[in-house]
């Protein structure tokens, strides 16, 4: 009989969907301050003052369990010499044609990729988002700093909107990874067509 | 009453209610004749009913040493010597300039919490304030202040109250030498004018108008002996304007990043449309396969989660 092998353990799926929900607020309140186009963002705050008080407290939580999440999945993401030849033909990855891609380990060369833009924008965007803190932060910095700390938050948070908005699209077009994040599963064929490499490996250590 | 002649309203992208058209006001400080005698600051804390917290003196004249929530407007004192070795007073009363191109404006977020009336005046309405200090940011003359009490953000405000019904601002109406003057930008620059003359003819060579044109001009002006270094009086930024980084983090970056993350989200959906989505065909897979070699340098990260 087939059988589903595991990809994400309880914890990682819990840690993965705190950071999700905690990007959800943050970014939405942010999009609020971000456009007037978007200030009616505000209102699912409670607010503009709301929305200006809770945006870096949920930013400071999401960094927190983000570190949390990152420190677990980094050594599985770093970028070897086969990722630059799958990120060489992403249009075969576009145009799902699968079989003429670089064989695949736990995660592709778009993941690892994703993987670290979120951990340099996060970054960014925390230490920024120290600096334009008025209530506690700013009065420690000089006005340079604090409009270049502006202008970098606004463009970290740029990056990782766009980069999240084409990570969940993946993983709608990807059938089974979501999956995968929600009850941790994924099925043989998944696992081969995917991730053939990482098959094998969960392959060998059953056998064992 | 409802504002008819707002030409510039924060975050807003819609036109503000300017059918009324009003005369360019201006406030013309003169350096020259102010004795530092700080009524302006006690006729601007009692029209505005605002009291600042009691402090303590640090050793210079300025008195409150920065302008605060509560303090619109504060005289700051400058020792200078002149190259024939005198020393000079150079007094020069602080607060908002009320520029025709506002950094605090273009860099606020919340819709409506900075106007600026078709008279120039630039008015916070804290009504609409969130607190979140962009205004401070963005101001090329450190203005505006965020009250600790309810943050807010404050600044003067050319008595808008006032001006509205045909009075003049309560520190012009105060000053006792009449250094300072209002009336319609046009007749304050002629006034000056005449002021500038009397200083040259006095031997201040350098005397002139401070109307700085990086932030299209200012509704507050001063009349400085040295026009040529504003930076004498207590760091007048010598050419004031937007900064560019503010310019960069409000101006057309921000449309244009939102039509990136838009067409970002638009493309995955065509791309859906028309590629599909990427599904395994279970049935064609062959459990009993044994799985291919894998290659050396996967086997080597593990997770430092652990499995
Ligand atoms: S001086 Fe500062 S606070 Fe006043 S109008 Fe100009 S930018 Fe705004
Ligand atoms: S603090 Fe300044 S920038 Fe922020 S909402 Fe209030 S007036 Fe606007």
């Amino acid at each position: 009989m087939k059988r589903d092998i595991q990809r994400y353990t309880a914890n990682e799926r819990s840690n993965h969907w705190a950071v999700a929900l905690l990007f959800i607020l943050a970014a939405l309140s942010g999009l609020a301050l971000f456009h007037p186009a978007l200030f009616w963002l505000s209102h699912l705050f409670g607010g503009g003052p709301w929305t200006r008080i809770l945006h870096p407290f949920i930013g400071v939580a999401m960094s927190v369990l983000f570190a949390l999440m990152a420190w677990r999945f980094a050594g599985r993401n770093r970028i070897q010499p086969r990722d630059r030849q799958w990120l060489g033909q992403w249009r075969d990855v576009v145009a799902k044609r699968d079989d003429r891609l670089p064989k695949v380990g736990k995660y592709n060369a778009g993941q690892k990729l994703l993987f670290w833009v979120l951990v340099a924008s996060l970054a960014v965007l925390l230490l920024t988002g120290i600096v334009i803190w008025r209530e506690y932060f700013s009065g420690a910095f000089a006005v340079g700093l604090i409009r270049f700390a502006s202008l970098l938050h606004a463009f970290a948070a740029f990056v990782l909107v766009t980069t999240i908005i084409v990570h969940i699209y993946a993983a709608i077009w990807v059938k089974g990874s979501v999956g995968a994040m929600l009850h941790g599963k994924v099925s043989q064929a998944w696992a081969r067509k995917h991730h053939p490499l990482w098959h094998d490996e969960k392959m060998r250590k059953k056998e064992r | 009453m409802a504002t008819q002649d707002v030409i510039a309203r924060s975050a807003t992208t819609t036109p503000s209610p300017s059918v009324r058209e009003q005369l360019d006001v201006a406030k013309l400080i003169d350096t020259s004749v102010c004795i530092g005698c700080k009524a302006c600051q006690v006729a601007c804390m009692e029209w505005n009913e605002v009291r600042d917290e009691i402090g303590s003196t640090v050793g210079v004249y300025d008195n409150p040493d920065d302008l605060t929530a509560d303090s619109w407007t504060v005289m700051r004192f400058a020792e200078h010597e002149t190259d024939e070795g005198d020393l000079e007073w150079l007094i020069r009363k602080d607060g908002c300039m009320h520029c025709v191109e506002p950094g605090c404006l273009e860099a606020c977020p919340s819709p409506g919490a900075i106007i600026q009336y078709s008279n120039g005046i630039v008015d916070f309405n804290q009504d609409n304030c969130i607190g979140c200090g962009y205004c401070i940011t963005g101001c090329p003359f450190d203005v505006p202040r965020l009250s600790e009490k309810d943050n807010k953000a404050y600044k003067c405000t050319l008595c808008s109250d006032r001006v509205s019904v045909g009075l003049e601002p309560a520190c012009v109406k105060t000053c006792p030498t009449g250094a300072i003057v209002f009336g319609s930008k046009e007749d304050m620059k002629e006034h000056a004018d005449g002021r500038i003359a009397d200083l040259k003819s006095r031997g201040f060579d350098n005397a002139g108008l401070y109307d700085p044109a990086g932030v299209g001009g200012t509704h507050v002006m001063y009349v400085l002996h040295h026009a040529d270094k504003p930076g004498l009086y207590s760091g007048l930024p010598e050419d004031p304007s937007i900064s560019p980084m503010v310019g960069a983090w409000k101006g057309l970056t921000k449309p244009l990043a939102m039509l990136a993350m838009g067409a970002t989200a638009l493309a995955g959906f065509f791309h859906y449309v028309r590629v599909g989505p990427n599904r395994v065909e279970e049935d064609d897979v062959d459990d009993a396969t044994p799985p291919v070699a894998a290659e050396r340098d996967e086997r080597h990260d593990a997770d430092r989660g652990g499995h």
